[in-house]
């Protein structure tokens, strides 16, 4: 890459137009990207705010920084914001948004209006979640769990249970923009044995969003018709059943735990593929696993209620599937380690996600499957178990990629190219912060430090002044990006088409790309990830 | 344009799968319990006003077929025939909400909304009470549906009106008639679960 290239103006996305009005009004999925990213990156900071209370208040034993029931809204609001406000729409909105017309070759996704629509939504259904979040906050938890939702909690349940479910029609949405864009708008020579598993990824995302999120929105708007109008479907003393809830809920949220950790996977193949400089091991087999982890991933919701009162016979079949749901995942798991094999590995920085990503993923993967297991759930289910393994996979996994694709993908987003020593500076703190933060939380959870609590017994404190000590390198680590990111928009090198010679569609056009993506409809005539074609000097020309 | 008439329409097949998701959560809810409560669940069910529920049934299939009579209006490039059919088609659901409307007040007169005042004499009202609640819910948001249907077909009825569709392009009355039409076949459903299934002679 060279170290001096002028600055040439030239039209792309970002200065065809400006003013507030192009951007609001915007149908362009590339600038509806960006939209999203600085809406969810201001609901990372918010959530990461309220974790931060958590964290703080586990410091010491008693209760003390904040009351029982303060504190009870400090975790139900981080869980909210983080998963419904950032996590689930945070790849698909953002990098799916922005890269999926660019990497199957169309001018825009299929339909453009709604896109934009979208966005809207998700900002309404975000403004009146956070409305009944300062207007008195909720403290259900994110699970939202009956009868207590319904008819105990005094809390604004309702208005934040709109919100949430505003915020799914966004994504489904999203998810129907995308599987027509894959279906209808490739380009030609673009078959689906040519996608890149980015894509394939996000298609399997898409199903679930389509399928799963119209269950939560139904059973969110009982629960806010229950407290409205005594509406008894989960309530016993109407002749409801609160466990019907559970189902409804899990339905929905055991598949939503992989909206969330799909596209994560779609980014890392692409990061391994690139940094190995070969072709995904086994690419039919990743491209499969995707859209069998979205098909299993609907039948294991009742994994989250083996004590809740389900019969045996239903927890041992339940329990069966969820060990499963995890072939597929450690398929994906295997695929990439053998692409690493013999591969030219170069360790930049999303490579250190990806690294941080296969590592922390399959961590929780594992502990997965130890919940899975119904006598080791018996034991640590509600226990900080429970909350390490999901961030293990939720920020460890989803989150690393996230940030992974980010850095991936910023100089084709901003044409610019972020500072690499910080970038790799912060990768390390997250990874460090990060398991700091968790790994004492499997073990407090073994030894029985229940989940949801404000106070605790002295015999936890060492684990938990640690976790918070981690939780402080964490949030070091998370800003620094924000920092550099901005900092490089009017710094940072300039970029050039292809600065990683990168494989994808997406790299064949100027960065950052023109309004209508590519400068005529590109035919493709190659398989994804050929690099064994692209020589590392130039490559940024490559034989078809 | 053909393209992008089934790339249209795709999408709004795919949306009618989330539908069907959205109201089969509640599907679902109903056969459980209805299973499980099954003498209550007929004590409900016997409650629903049949005649009404009858009519309401033959009220929504001429609205489709009004529908699909627009449609094809549309296609075949006849204005005045597509905005009339399309009023026709808005007409009839505000029969049926109209229809809807007298149910929901002769069930309410009779004390079988959920909640405080409910008041039911039978085997077991608490899970009577149930049924009321997932008919109401489920009603209810079928009606929602029609609701916005309505206004959908009206803003269509208005283009159609300004002389924006033609035999090229009709798509939006096309994806909007999909709409109609699922709302339909969902009531389609609902009737002889609610209505139909416990009834005696
Ligand atoms: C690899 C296969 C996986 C298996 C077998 C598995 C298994 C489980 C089980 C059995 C529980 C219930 C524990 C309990 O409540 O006692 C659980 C909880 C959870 N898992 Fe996983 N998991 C897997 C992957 C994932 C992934 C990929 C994610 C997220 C991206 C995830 C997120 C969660 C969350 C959020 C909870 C807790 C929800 C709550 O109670 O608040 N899991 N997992
Ligand atoms: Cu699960």
């Amino acid at each position: 890459m060279a170290t001096t290239v002028q600055p040439v103006e030239q039209q792309n996305y970002l200065n065809s137009n400006y003013g507030i009005k192009s951007w609001l009004l915007t149908t362009d999925h590339k600038r509806i990207g960006l939209l999203y990213l600085m809406s969810i990156t201001l609901f990372f900071f918010l959530g990461g705010f309220f974790a931060m209370l958590i964290r703080l208040e586990l410091l010491t034993p008693a209760s003390d920084l904040m009351q029982s029931d303060n504190y009870n809204k400090v975790f139900t609001m981080h869980g909210i914001i983080m998963v419904f406000l950032f996590l689930i729409p945070s790849i698909p909105a953002v990098l799916g948004n922005f890269l999926v017309p660019l990497m199957v070759g169309a001018k825009d996704l299929a339909f453009p209006k709604i896109n934009l629509a979208s966005w809207y939504l998700f900002m309404l259904g975000g403004v009146v979640a956070l409305y009944g979040m300062v207007t008195g906050g909720v403290d259900t938890g994110w699970t939202f769990y009956t009868p207590f939702s319904t008819t105990y909690s005094n809390t604004n349940v309702v208005t934040v249970a709109i919100g949430v479910f505003i915020t799914g029609f966004s994504s489904i949405f999203t998810g129907l923009n995308i599987m027509v864009t894959v279906h209808r708008m490739r380009a030609p020579g673009m078959t689906w044995g040519r996608l890149p598993l980015f894509i394939w990824s996000h298609y399997a995302t898409s199903v679930i969003m389509v399928l799963g999120t119209p269950v939560i929105a139904i059973t969110l708007l009982l629960v806010a018709l229950e407290r409205l109008f005594h509406i008894g479907i989960f309530n016993s003393q109407l002749g409801g059943d609160p466990l019907l809830f559970q189902h409804l809920f899990w339905f929905y949220s055991h598949p939503a735990v992989y909206i969330m950790i799909l596209p994560s996977m779609a980014v890392i193949s692409e990061i391994v593929a690139c940094y190995s400089r070969k072709r995904i091991f086994g690419y039919n087999f990743v491209a499969l696993a995707s859209v069998a982890i979205a098909v299993f991933g609907f039948l294991v919701w009742a994994h989250h209620m083996f004590v809740a009162g389900i019969s045996v016979y239903a927890a041992m079949i339940f329990s069966l599937l969820s060990f499963l749901v995890a072939i597929p995942s450690a398929v994906k798991v295997f695929n990439w380690t053998a692409t690493l094999y013999k591969g030219s590995v170069h360790f930049d920085t999303p490579m250190l996600y990806a690294f941080g990503f296969i590592g922390l993923f399959t961590i929780g993967g594992l502990t997965g499957l130890f919940l899975a297991s119904i006598g080791i759930d018996v034991h640590v289910h509600d226990t900080y178990f429970v909350v390490a393994h999901f961030h293990y996979i939720m920020v460890g996994g989803a989150v690393m990629g996230y940030l992974g694709g980010l850095h991936f993908w910023w100089p084709k987003i901003s044409g610019r190219l972020y500072p690499e020593g910080w970038a790799k500076l912060s990768a390390l703190l997250i990874f460090v912060g990060f398991n700091v933060t968790f790994f004492p939380q499997f073990l407090l959870g073994y030894l029985g430090m229940p989940r949801r609590y404000a106070a605790y017994p002295e015999e936890f404190q060492v684990l938990n002044v640690l976790s918070t000590a981690g939780a402080s390198i964490l949030a070091v680590g998370y800003v620094l990006p924000m920092i550099y990111f901005v900092w490089s928009l009017r710094y940072g090198k300039i970029a050039g088409p292809n600065p990683w010679n990168a494989a994808g569609l997406e790299w064949r056009t100027s960065s950052p790309p023109p309004t209508y993506n590519f400068e005529e409809t590109p035919i493709v005539t190659w398989e994804a990830y050929n690099y064994d074609e692209i020589s590392e000097e130039k490559g940024v020309e490559v034989a078809g | 344009m053909e393209q992008q008439r089934e790339t249209a329409a795709f999408g709004m097949w795919l949306f009618l799968v989330t539908e069907i998701m959205f109201f089969g959560g509640m599907f679902c809810a109903y056969l459980v319990y209805r299973v499980s409560y099954f003498d209550a669940f007929v004590a409900g069910s016997q409650k629903m006003n049949i005649t009404l529920g009858a009519l309401n049934t033959a009220v929504l299939i001429c609205s489709s077929v009004t529908m699909v009579l627009g449609v094809h209006a549309a296609k075949t490039n006849r204005r005045r025939a597509t905005v009339l059919f399309l009023l026709l088609t808005i007409m009839l659901g505000l029969v049926f909400l109209g229809i809807k409307a007298v149910e929901y007040h002769e069930h309410w007169i009779a004390g079988e909304f959920p909640g405080p005042n409910f008041h039911f004499d039978g085997p077991d009202p608490r899970h009577t009470q149930l049924f009321f609640s997932l008919y109401f819910a489920m009603t209810g948001l079928h009606a929602l549906h029609m609701i916005i249907g309505i206004c959908v077909v009206g803003t269509i009825a208005y283009f159609a009106w300004k002389g924006h569709y033609s035999s090229e392009f009709h798509t939006p009355v096309e994806i909007t008639g999909l709409y109609w039409h699922f709302v339909d076949v969902v009531w389609i459903y609902l009737f002889p679960l609610l209505y139909l299934i416990s009834h005696k002679h």
